[in-house]
Parts: C-alpha cells; structure tokens; sequence
C-alpha cells in the first residue's frame, strides 16, 4: 500500500504565499521558498504550488522559480498555473517539478490532458477539479484564482472527472469550493463519489480544519492523499502532530 | 568528488535527478553525446513517460549500443530502471535495453488500489547490497508508476502494492530503482550517495 499523503498546498503570487476563504480575500502567508523547505523538514509528503493569478492572467509559472523550488525539495512537487500547452508543460518538468497540474485549460480544450500523458506519461499529470454544489449534484468551476473572472464550466463534475481519466490524467485533485478556507472538514460525500467512479489516485481539497478531518477523509472518502493550506500556514496544525495522530488512528503514514 | 553523468535525452526529470546528486556534492554532468557517456565515470539513465518514445529517443540519438556495452556502474531511475529489461508491454510489446531478463508489465493491484501506484511505499531489502548500504525494511520511497518490472534474480528489494513490486535491481554494473530517489527525502539520498561511492 502508499502512504496516505499529506500535502500543503501553496498558493503563490509573485512568490509570496497567499491565502484566502472560499477563493477570495486573500492575505500573505510568507514567502513560498521558506514554507516549503518547513513543510518538507516537517514531513510533508508532497508539495503543490498554484500560481493563481496565472490562469486568469492569460500567463504562465516563472520557470526560474521552479527550479529554484526544485533544488530546494527532496519530496515530490507539482506545479499549476497557467499551464495551457505540451510546451509549457514540458519546460515546467525540465525545471524540475515532478508533475503539472491542470484545471481550466484543460476545460478549454480537454485533448491538452491527452497531449500531455502521450508526451509525458499520466502519472506526471494531474487534472485539478474546482467544484461547487449545486442542489443534489456538483459542477464544475473555471478561473477560480480571479473572482471576477470565475465562472460555471458547464460540466458535472463527476462526469468530468471520468472524461479526465479516461483521457489520461495520472491523478486528480478534486478542489470543493463550498468547503474551501472554512476549516469545518473536507466534503466526504463529494469526495467518496468521486473515489467510487475513478481508478487513478484522488487528492482531496478544501475544508481541512483539524486534525480529525484528515482522518474523517481517509477512512470515509478512501482518498490517497489530502491537500491543505490554511491550517498548515497559519501554525493551526503542524505536519508531526498531524502524522502522529493519523497513525495513532490506524492510518498509515510515513512518519 | 564523484562526478556523475546523467543521460539528457528529452524523457526524463533531469533536472531534479541533478539537483539531487548537488545536494550530495556531486559533479553533475548532463549530456546525450554517445562519446561522453561512453566515458563516463558513472552513469544515471532517469526516465518519466512511455517507454516506447524513451527508446525512440535513446535510439534517434545512437545512445542504445553505448548504455548497453557501458560497464562502469549504471543506475536506472524509475523508467530508466524499467529499460534495463528486456520488453515492455506498455505501447504493444517495445523493445528495451535488454540488460536484465524479464517482461516490463501492466500493474494490476486489485480493484482497491488505484494505478498509477502513486506516493510513498516502504521498502523491503531482499538481498544486501552496496547500493542499499544503510537502507532497512520499512524505510519509505517515493513511486509514480503504471507498470511494473518482473520479480526475479535480479531484485534487491520490494515494495508492497496489491502483490510484490521490485523496487531496487541489479545485474552486475547496472543498477535499478522504480522509485525516485532524487524525491525520496533520506532514502533517496542515501542509495544516491551509495551509489556515488561504488568504485568506478
């Protein structure tokens, strides 16, 4: 079996981390370099890093500043932002970063998660899902870094979710948008449907409030790993403590 | 100071492999020119993606004949491990570098387990080894794969993933590891530096 991994999520504008409740208002955390090299000395599994203004800006990541993060990491990283071509994707793992992450391109044109794994392999390409309740079912969210510029992508997510696969994405990272920032638990419910239908890894986001959120999302949802953000930035709750309390609960960990 | 090569061939993660052996103090050298990698003090052949463009690569830039005749200490990374055997069945059946017997094959870790086999897994060392010098049972490594290679003379140890799954290889000089060492924390720093320290 894996390890169920924890991963901080950083998001970063002009290298600074950022964060904010439900995508808006968003207040510095520090700087990313300094976070990660303290995520990974606490044992954090695997990192992200969201440019998130680059999507809505039409941009992508600085390339400089992935290999920075590169040479600083002995964990796994992966990068979003921007990233709308094979081209862009493969200069952002020859800096580095170990898998790319995409979201609203990839709503754009979904052929870019096909491109990606025949060039690259699927298990370098993560497909990010940024999701919404809507009634009894969930949608699919795009350009949610900018608020005047996010919108409806038109798509259920859980049928999104099966054409990504199905595509070739090596795993997703199902964003819940109702949950996200406001630190009362990730969705279960969103999330063990989600894990009922796909075959590759899924990485549950939004919600993490507590240590006991983790393990509510392990054992219910099954997930292979959970992302956070707030809660690890803020100092609310550090990665050992965390690690300690999930394998005191029978979750495996790697310590 | 060890000075590694490391085979730039457009299908690999090169420059974490090479940040990694700087970390170590190592002298990095990347490079796809058939004469320098046949020079090579030791060499490291990484690989992400399938192995069919891999090979295709390897063989557009006449590197095929000097990776199988080098014969000072070789290490394959994760798909790099993966094109020392013999075929793959990724890609209908491609032909790999053939330096240790056995098929490359589709994983299949029952329906609970999802492929890629993606995250940290703990390491069982069947045999001792220098490359493993320091390395016990249960320490954790990272993997990012959707086949796995075949189990046999030439595991040094295993991972668990809904059945066996060799994680470090060997046949003589050349050496294999299906996980990233370059993002495996201590671990991977640890068999890299081993491997830094084999004498040429």
């Amino acid at each position: 079996m894996t390890a169920r991994r924890i991963i901080p999520c950083l998001d970063v504008r002009d290298g600074r981390v950022v964060k904010g409740v439900r995508f808006e208002g968003h207040v510095d955390m520090g700087d990313a370099a300094d976070l990660a090299a303290r995520y990974r000395d606490e044992g954090a599994d695997e990192l992200v890093f969201y440019d998130i203004t680059a999507s809505p800006e039409g941009r992508t990541l600085d390339y400089g500043w992935v290999r920075h993060i590169a040479r600083l990491l002995d964990i796994p990283f992966s990068v979003a932002g921007g990233i709308r071509s094979v081209e862009q994707a493969g200069r952002c793992l020859d800096h580095g970063a170990d898998k790319v992450s995409i979201n609203s391109p990839a709503l754009e044109r979904p052929d870019l998660i096909s491109d990606l794994a025949a060039r690259f392999g699927s298990q370098c390409v993560v497909v990010g899902v940024d999701s919404k309740r809507s009634g009894d079912d969930w949608l699919v969210h795009q350009y949610t870094g900018d608020t005047t510029a996010s919108r409806g992508a038109g798509r259920r997510t859980l049928d999104w979710i099966i054409e990504a696969q199905t595509l070739g994405a090596g795993e997703i990272v199902l964003n819940c948008m109702d949950e996200d920032g406001v630190r009362r638990g990730y969705d279960l419910g969103q999330l063990a449907a989600a894990r009922a239908r796909l075959t590759i890894p899924l990485v549950a986001s939004g919600g993490a409030g507590a240590a006991s959120h983790f393990l509510d999302v392990f054992t219910s949802a099954n997930v292979s790993g959970a992302l956070a953000a707030s809660v690890f930035h803020t100092g609310a709750l550090r990665i050992p403590e965390l690690k300690a309390y999930l394998a005191g609960s029978g979750v495996e960990v790697r310590p | 100071m060890s000075t590694v090569t490391v085979v730039s061939y457009g299908a690999g993660n090169v420059a974490s492999v090479q940040f990694a052996l700087e970390r170590l103090g190592a002298t990095v050298r990347l490079t796809a020119d058939p004469v320098e990698i046949a020079d090579a003090e030791r060499l490291i052949l990484p690989g992400v993606g399938a192995a069919g463009y891999a090979m295709a690569r390897l063989s557009e830039l006449e590197l095929i004949e000097p990776i199988r005749t080098y014969g000072r200490p070789l290490l394959g990374v994760c798909l790099g491990q993966q094109l020392l055997f013999e075929t793959s069945e990724e890609g209908g059946g491609a032909p790999l570098l053939g330096l240790i017997p056995g098929t490359v094959r589709k994983m299949d870790p029952g329906a609970d387990r999802p492929v890629p086999h993606m995250g940290w897994s703990a390491l069982t060392v069947t045999r001792t080894d220098p490359l493993l010098e320091g390395v016990k049972d249960g320490d954790w490594a990272y993997f990012v794969h959707s086949y796995a290679c075949p189990d046999g003379d030439a595991t040094l140890a295993c991972a668990d993933y809904g059945g066996s799954v060799p994680a470090v290889v060997r046949n003589g000089n050349r050496w294999g590891c299906q996980f990233h060492p370059e993002r495996s924390a201590a671990t991977g720093a640890r068999i890299l530096r081993n491997f830094l320290d084999l004498s040429a």
